[in-house]
């Protein structure tokens, strides 16, 4: 099954410079961990434990088919074969 | 060193003052690799705060659909500061994410007094690389505005 993951600049030194890389798997959990599979490194970088909890990262938009993982479902978004995954760092700071 | 037309540089100025006191945000796109900050999209504060700055992240979404499909990408990033000066925060410099654009920082602090009237000072302009937690100040040089019909306007 393959799902097509757009990838940021940031994250592109876990992908050898590519900007869209294919995984696979029934839930965004599952893809990034087959992503991690192929890419060591990258998973660190969109989710973190939060209490004993593996969650996204605060920073980190994922979305799946344009719409943003935390309105449906966060890690446990279902996925199928054909899904278009982008991977967004939140532009954001503060003073 | 960023190079910025005028036209732009007043564009950001602009948007900083008419958010201020909260901070205000935004992108100047170019032409990927080419370092050239050429279409400015100011961007809502999803944070709505005098502390805080965050794109909304369907926007950003779009946003970078958008650059996509011109084969750009973000050459500034601009943020303001309300009440600092326009250095990089410890927030800012943890979450920036652009290696290669120019981070730009307005302060608004100076220009406008304690009950929020316009005191016409000076806002601050400064621009920096940040790249992995490094921050690096560079020079700012502002072209004249090539458009006829926008010359002899002054900022």
């Amino acid at each position: 099954m393959a799902i097509e993951v757009r990838i940021p600049t940031i994250l592109r030194t876990y992908t050898g410079g590519e900007k869209s890389v294919e995984g696979a798997g029934g839930t965004l959990s599952a893809l990034i961990d087959d992503l991690e599979g192929n890419h060591p490194g990258i998973k660190d970088r969109l989710v973190e434990d939060k209490s004993g909890e593996i969650d996204l990262r605060r920073f980190v938009n994922v979305y799946i088919n344009d719409e943003d993982v935390r309105f449906i479902g966060g890690l446990e978004a279902p996925l199928s074969d054909g899904d278009q995954v982008v991977v967004l760092p939140a532009v954001a700071g503060g003073c | 060193m960023l190079t910025i037309a005028q036209e732009t540089y007043d564009a950001i100025v602009a948007h900083a003052k008419r958010d201020h006191p909260d901070e205000a945000c935004g992108v100047v796109a170019g032409p990927e690799g080419s370092d050239r900050p050429e279409r400015f999209i100011p961007m809502v504060n999803a944070a709505g705060s005098p502390t805080f700055y965050e794109f909304d992240s369907t926007e950003l979404l779009q946003l970078y659909k958008d650059m996509d499909a011109r084969d750009e990408e973000p050459v500034v990033v601009y943020h303001s500061h309300t009440a600092t000066e326009a250095y990089p925060s410890r927030t800012d410099i943890g979450l920036a994410s652009e290696p290669n654009a120019h981070y730009v920082l307005v302060s608004t602090a100076d220009c406008f007094d304690e009950s929020g009237g316009n005191s016409d000072g000076p806002v601050e302009f400064r621009s920096y690389s940040i790249i992995d937690g490094v921050v690096t100040e560079e020079e700012v040089t502002i072209t004249p505005t090539t458009d006829s019909s926008k010359k002899g306007s002054t900022s």
